[in-house]
């Protein structure tokens, strides 16, 4: 178990991830977004779910680099942040960009790739979510680390949502996919030892 | 009195309107001047230590155009028309364009005519401008990434300065560049696209009466992040179309190579016809959000401009030729 440092911290880190979210409403309702509001919404709810979920992914490494047990709870913490602004992302392009019209979902899934990989990140995500209480984890026992896994293909999914989505200029999405590909390294070089 | 109101009264005809004042232009921009071009641009300069507001506004003299080829819908506000763009020769980022374009210096300025032209030659700006009269249109501009605004351009039709410079026979095309400067364009400095910027027009396209070059918008000198000093404006097609800042203008007999084209042949075609009907690989085509609004609306074929330019394209097949 954490020593109250550790719990205090990490409470404080679980509250300030909602402030993208909180720093999106206010600009919203003062009519601060830029020129395309739906666009700058779709856009940065979309990057948080992934910083998230790359933030979650360091977790592990990090904790095992430093010799930190108490970073443990974070992995959880931040991956449900993830699933939270990604379902945020998921609920925004459905009302203000499809206008809230089922068929549009699933023509729109189903016709453009860049939406479908978006949309199976966001898919791989759900269970994850679903699991990621205490009682799901002994429930699941060895296999909860296995479903768990899933994280690896939505993370790299989500990132080729990225990248295809640009026009020219790929140098962020390279970004992060340098920062993933960097974690998935740590972690097998970790597995072989 | 507001020296609005005593150049208005003293200056302008009837008809002529003067827009109001600006902050835009308080960059290096400013000296898009007006000594440098009689008759055509006149300088409010900043009145005196007593006048509170920052106000560099550069008023134009114009007259409205006719009446057919203008929209009569709400022009989107200056602020949005000037801080989201696509001027990839100052960075990829929609604001960046706002940002960093202070460090185009859009005079001096010359533009190139040659090729397939009678009179080639290096123009100065004010040269190339003088004999052509500056009129009013409010166009809609409709992006490749479904968005779309509305612009008072002021300007004077291609097809006119075409003329003056007498086209030989042979001039099929109209290929034109944007400067290469990377120390003006700062984006340059990365290979986000193929530079100088590049674009071109068929013959018919570029005599086509809609088809502008402007050398101001909302009554005002171009602010450099909307392609000062001399830009093109095609309104029924996509945006990319309307080249920014031309330092060159050459009339060929062959299709020119154009960036995005290159860059995607894919995804942008020469055309680049505005058309709901024929989707971007990767996203629809068929509605557009009008900045300053939250719904979308249906897209117009050739962006409501097919009653003018359809006739151009009769015979064609815009899935292939897009």
């Amino acid at each position: 178990m954490a020593r109250p440092g550790w719990r205090s911290a990490h409470r404080i880190l679980a509250g300030a991830c909602a402030l993208p979210l909180l720093t999106l409403a206010v600009q919203a309702a003062g009519d601060q977004l830029g020129a395309d509001p739906v666009e700058d919404l779709l856009h940065r709810t979309g990057l948080w779910a992934l910083r998230f979920l790359v933030a979650s992914l360091a977790v592990t490494p990090l904790r095992r680099q430093l010799g930190l047990p108490g970073l443990a709870p974070w992995r959880r913490t931040l991956g449900l942040w993830s699933f939270a602004y990604a379902s945020v992302h998921l609920s925004l392009w459905w009302l203000l960009d499809l206008e809230g019209d089922p068929g549009q979902v699933l023509e729109e899934v189903t016709k453009r790739p860049y939406v479908t990989v978006g949309f199976a990140a966001f898919l791989l995500l759900v269970p994850l979510a679903i699991t990621s209480t205490r009682s799901w984890q002994r429930r699941l026992r060895g296999r909860w680390r296995r479903l768990h896994l899933l994280v690896h293909p939505a993370i790299l999914l989500a990132l080729l949502h990225f990248l295809w989505i640009e026009k020219a200029d790929f140098t962020e999405p390279a970004a992060y996919a340098a920062g993933v590909g960097g974690l998935l390294l740590l972690r097998l070089s970790h597995r072989r030892v | 009195m507001s020296r609005l109101e005593m150049i208005r009264a003293s200056e302008i005809s009837d008809e002529a309107l003067v827009l109001g004042r600006r902050e835009l232009l308080r960059s290096g921009a400013a000296v898009l001047g007006t000594a440098l071009l009689p008759g055509c641009f006149r300088m409010e300069a900043e009145a005196s230590e007593a006048t509170p507001k920052p106000s560099s506004a550069e008023a134009l003299h114009f007259r409205p155009g006719p009446v057919e080829l203008s929209t009569d819908e709400p022009p989107t506000s200056l602020r949005d028309a000037t801080r989201y763009n696509n001027f990839y020769e100052f960075g990829t980022d929609k604001r960046d364009p706002a940002r960093h374009a202070g460090s185009l210096r859009p005079r001096p300025w010359s533009v190139v005519i040659e090729g397939e032209v009678r009179r080639p030659g290096r123009i100065p700006l004010e040269d190339l401008l003088r004999p052509h009269p500056l009129e009013e249109r409010v166009y809609r501009l409709r992006c490749v990434e479904a968005w779309s605004m509305v612009i008072p351009w002021v300007g004077f039709p291609l097809a006119a300065l075409l003329k003056r410079f007498e086209p030989t026979s042979r001039a099929r095309y109209v290929a034109f560049e944007t400067l290469l400067d990377p120390e003006q364009m700062p984006g340059q400095r990365r290979h986000s696209l193929d530079w100088p910027y590049r674009e071109g027009l068929r013959m018919d396209e570029a005599m086509h009466p809609l088809t502008l070059l402007a050398v101001g918008m909302y009554g005002r000198v171009l602010p450099n992040q909307n392609g000062a000093p001399l830009r093109l404006v095609v309104p029924w097609k996509y945006g990319f179309k309307s080249i920014k800042s031309i330092v060159k203008i050459r009339l060929q007999r062959s299709r020119p190579v154009t960036t995005w084209s290159q860059q995607n042949p894919r995804e942008y075609g020469f055309f680049a016809n505005v058309n709901p009907h024929v989707d971007h690989p990767r996203w629809s085509q068929g509605r557009e959000r009008r900045i300053g609004e939250w719904h979308k609306r249906p897209t117009l074929f050739l962006n409501g401009y097919a009653e003018q330019v359809a006739s151009l394209y009769r015979g064609m097949d815009l899935r292939r030729d897009f």
